[in-house]
C-alpha cells in the first residue's frame, strides 16, 4: 500500500520555494477543514475563499519549485509525496483549527506578515517570484482584513469571546518568531536581492499585530520564547496526521492519475 | 443543489381569500408575469414557495457535507482546488436561496432553526454516504445533472427572485455535473481499480438519484395548484424520464453500466427503467437513511459551536452603534 517519497534536490532556490509552498498547502488545508462547518454561512464562503487562495499559491510555487529543480517532480508530487520531515512549513500553519478563535488568530498573525513579505518580494531579482508575490500580496490584505476584523468582533465582544481570543493569542504567539527566522540557506538568496529578511519586517509586523490586539481590547503575552523547527523539518505532532489525510489516495493507488 | 418537494402546497385557506384578487392573481400567473415580493399573493402561494426555497436552501447547505468529506483527501491539488470551489459554490446556493426565502418574509434563523429541530426537508439525496473519490464524480455528474433538470423549469418559475435565483444557480451547476463527468472520465481511463470504483459508485448512487424527482405522478399529492401556480411546470415522472434518456448515452461512452438489467430503449427511442424502490426512499424521508442522523448532527454542531461567534457579532455591533451614539451626542 506505501508509495515511497520522492527524494527532493534542496538546492537554496528550491528549499526557498518549497517552504513557502508548503506555508500556504498547509494553511489552505487547514483552512478547508472548516468547510461546512463554520459559525456562519458568510464564514464557510470566507474561509473557503481564503483556502483557496493558499491552493493557488501552493500550486504556483510547488510548480516553480519543480521548474528550478529539473528532477522530473511536480506539483503533486511535492504535496503527496514527501513525509512529515521533508515538510517546510512554520509550525504556526499545522496547528489544528481548533475553535474560531484559534483559526483566526492563526490567520491574522500569518496574514499580517504575509502582506509584508509578499509586498516586499514584489522587487524580486527573481521574475517569477515577484510575479507569484504580485498575487499573494492582494489575497493576504484580504486576508488580513478579514481576520483583523474579527480580532476585533471577538475581543471585543463578549465576555466568553474575549477569553476564547486571549486564550488563542496566549497558546499560538509562541509560533510566530518562526516567521522571522533566517538561515544560511536564505542569507544567500537575499544577498543576490531574490529574497528577503524576514527579520526586517518584524517591527512592522509587531506595530499591525498590537494595534490591532489592543483596539480589540487583547493583550499580547509577554514571553518572548519561540518555539521553531518546521522550517528545517521538525514538525509538531499534528503535521503527521494532515499528511497522513491529505494523501491517501497517492499513497493508496501508486502511479494513478485522478 | 437540489429541492425534492416540488408537489407539495397549501391549498387549505384559498377559501378566506378574496376572490376577485386570487382571480386576478391567477390572470397574471397565466399571463407569465412574474410576482415581485411586494405584489399581493395568497397566503398559499406565498407559504408553498417559502417551503420549497428553504428546503432548497436547506438542500444546498447540507449538500456541503457529502462532498466535504473528500476535500482534505482529493487527489490532486487541482481536484482539491476545485472541489473546494465547488462546495463553496453551494454554500453561496443556500445564500442566495435563504435571501430569496426572506423576500417572502421568512426570516434565515427561523428557516434554519426550522431545520435543526427536524420540521424542514431537504434532499434525500445527501443521506446517502460518499465512500471513495468515484462518488464525487458521481455526485458531480448524476445529482447535479439531476438537479439541473428539476432547476431549468424553474428558472420561469412565476415567482421572481426564485426564477432569477435559479438562473445563476443553474449556470453553475452546469459546471459542477462537466467537471464531475470529467472525474468519471478519467476514472473510467485510468487503472482497473478505477474503472471499478468509477462502476462501483454508481451501482450506489444510480437509484437514489432517480429518487430525486420525488414520487410516481400517480402517488404525488397537491401537485395541480403548485402546476396551476407555474411553480411547478413538469411532472416527477416527465423529468424523471428526461433524465434517464440524457444519462445512459453519457453511462455508455464512460463504459459503465447502469444497474438495471431490465432497463430496454422503447420504440419512441426512450429508456425504460425498472421499478424504483420507493419503499427505501419513504425509509430515508423518515430518517432512515444511511446518513441522515450524521448530516443533521453536523449541521447542530456548526451551529452550535458557532453560537458564541454569532453573539460576539452581535455584542460588538452593538458597541459600535452605541459608541457612535454617545459620539453623535457630544
Amino acid at each position: 500500500m506505501a508509495v515511497a517519497s520522492i527524494s527532493v534536490s534542496e538546492t537554496p532556490l528550491v528549499l526557498y520555494t518549497l517552504r513557502r509552498a508548503d506555508d500556504a498547502l498547509i494553511l489552505g488545508h487547514r483552512l478547508s477543514e472548516w468547510c461546512g462547518h463554520a459559525p456562519m454561512l458568510e464564514e464557510d464562503m470566507a474561509l473557503a475563499n481564503m483556502g483557496l487562495d493558499l491552493l493557488g499559491q501552493a500550486r504556483e510555487l510547488y510548480s516553480y519549485a519543480a521548474k528550478v529543480e529539473g528532477k522530473g517532480n511536480d506539483e503533486d508530487k511535492f504535496a503527496y509525496l514527501r513525509d512529515v520531515r521533508q515538510y517546510r512549513n512554520l509550525l504556526l500553519l499545522e496547528q489544528p483549527n481548533g475553535d474560531f478563535a484559534h483559526t483566526m488568530v492563526r490567520q491574522f498573525f500569518y496574514s499580517a506578515f504575509a502582506d509584508l513579505y509578499w509586498r516586499a518580494m514584489m522587487k524580486s531579482a527573481d521574475a517569477t517570484l515577484a510575479a507569484i508575490a504580485a498575487k499573494s500580496e492582494k489575497e493576504s490584505a484580504y486576508h488580513l482584513r478579514h481576520s483583523s476584523e474579527w480580532i476585533v468582533r471577538l475581543g471585543d465582544g463578549t465576555e466568553q469571546s474575549h477569553a476564547r481570543a486571549q486564550a488563542a493569542i496566549d497558546h499560538l504567539w509562541a509560533f510566530t518568531g518562526e516567521m522571522f527566522r533566517n538561515d544560511a540557506s536564505e542569507r544567500a538568496l537575499v544577498d543576490a536581492g531574490i529574497s528577503v529578511d524576514p527579520a526586517s519586517l518584524r517591527p512592522q509586523w509587531l506595530k499591525t499585530v498590537a494595534n490591532v490586539v489592543g483596539e480589540a481590547t487583547l493583550a499580547l503575552p509577554k514571553s518572548d520564547w519561540m518555539q521553531q523547527g518546521g522550517r528545517d523539518g521538525r514538525h509538531s505532532e499534528h503535521l503527521g496526521h494532515l499528511l497522513s489525510e491529505l494523501q491517501s489516495m497517492p499513497r493508496t493507488f501508486p502511479g494513478a492519475t485522478w | 443543489m437540489y429541492t425534492q418537494a416540488l408537489n407539495t402546497s397549501d391549498a387549505d385557506d384559498r377559501h378566506i381569500e378574496d376572490a376577485a384578487r386570487a382571480a386576478a392573481f391567477q390572470a397574471r400567473i397565466d399571463a407569465e408575469e412574474r410576482i415581485e415580493p411586494n405584489d399581493w399573493m395568497p397566503a398559499a402561494y406565498r407559504r408553498t414557495l417559502t417551503r420549497q426555497i428553504s428546503q432548497h436552501a436547506h438542500s444546498e447547505v447540507v449538500g456541503m457535507l457529502p462532498e466535504g468529506n473528500w476535500i482534505t483527501r482529493a487527489p490532486s491539488l487541482r481536484r482539491k482546488a476545485a472541489l473546494l470551489a465547488k462546495v463553496q459554490d453551494e454554500c453561496g446556493h443556500g445564500l442566495y436561496l435563504y435571501a430569496a426565502a426572506e423576500t417572502l418574509g421568512a426570516s434565515r434563523e427561523e428557516l434554519v432553526d426550522l431545520m435543526l429541530a427536524g420540521k424542514a426537508k431537504y434532499s434525500s439525496i445527501f443521506n446517502y454516504p460518499t465512500l471513495t473519490w468515484a462518488d464525487i464524480g458521481v455526485i458531480g455528474w448524476l445529482v447535479d445533472g439531476a438537479a439541473i433538470m428539476n432547476q431549468i423549469p424553474l428558472c420561469r418559475c412565476s415567482y421572481g427572485p426564485y426564477a432569477r435565483a435559479m438562473i445563476r444557480v443553474c449556470k453553475e451547476e452546469s459546471f459542477h455535473q462537466r467537471q464531475g463527468y470529467e472525474i468519471m472520465l478519467t476514472l473510467a481511463r485510468g487503472t482497473d481499480e478505477q474503472k471499478a470504483m468509477a462502476q462501483d459508485a454508481l451501482n450506489r448512487w444510480w437509484w437514489p438519484v432517480l429518487m430525486m424527482f420525488g414520487p410516481p405522478d400517480q402517488a404525488s399529492q397537491h401537485s395541480d395548484t403548485s402546476t396551476k401556480w407555474k411553480i411547478k411546470r413538469f411532472s416527477n415522472d416527465e423529468l424523471r424520464q428526461k433524465f434517464v434518456d440524457a444519462t445512459v448515452p453519457q453511462a455508455q461512452y464512460l463504459g459503465l453500466t447502469i444497474p438495471d438489467p431490465g432497463m430496454k430503449q422503447n420504440e419512441a427511442g426512450h429508456w425504460e427503467y425498472s421499478a424504483i424502490d420507493w419503499d427505501e426512499f419513504k425509509q430515508v424521508l423518515a430518517g432512515n437513511g444511511p446518513c441522515n442522523h450524521d448530516r443533521m448532527a453536523a449541521r447542530r454542531k456548526a451551529h452550535d459551536e458557532g453560537a458564541w461567534v454569532r453573539e460576539a457579532a452581535e455584542a460588538y455591533a452593538e458597541k459600535r452603534r452605541h459608541r457612535q451614539t454617545a459620539q453623535a451626542a457630544e
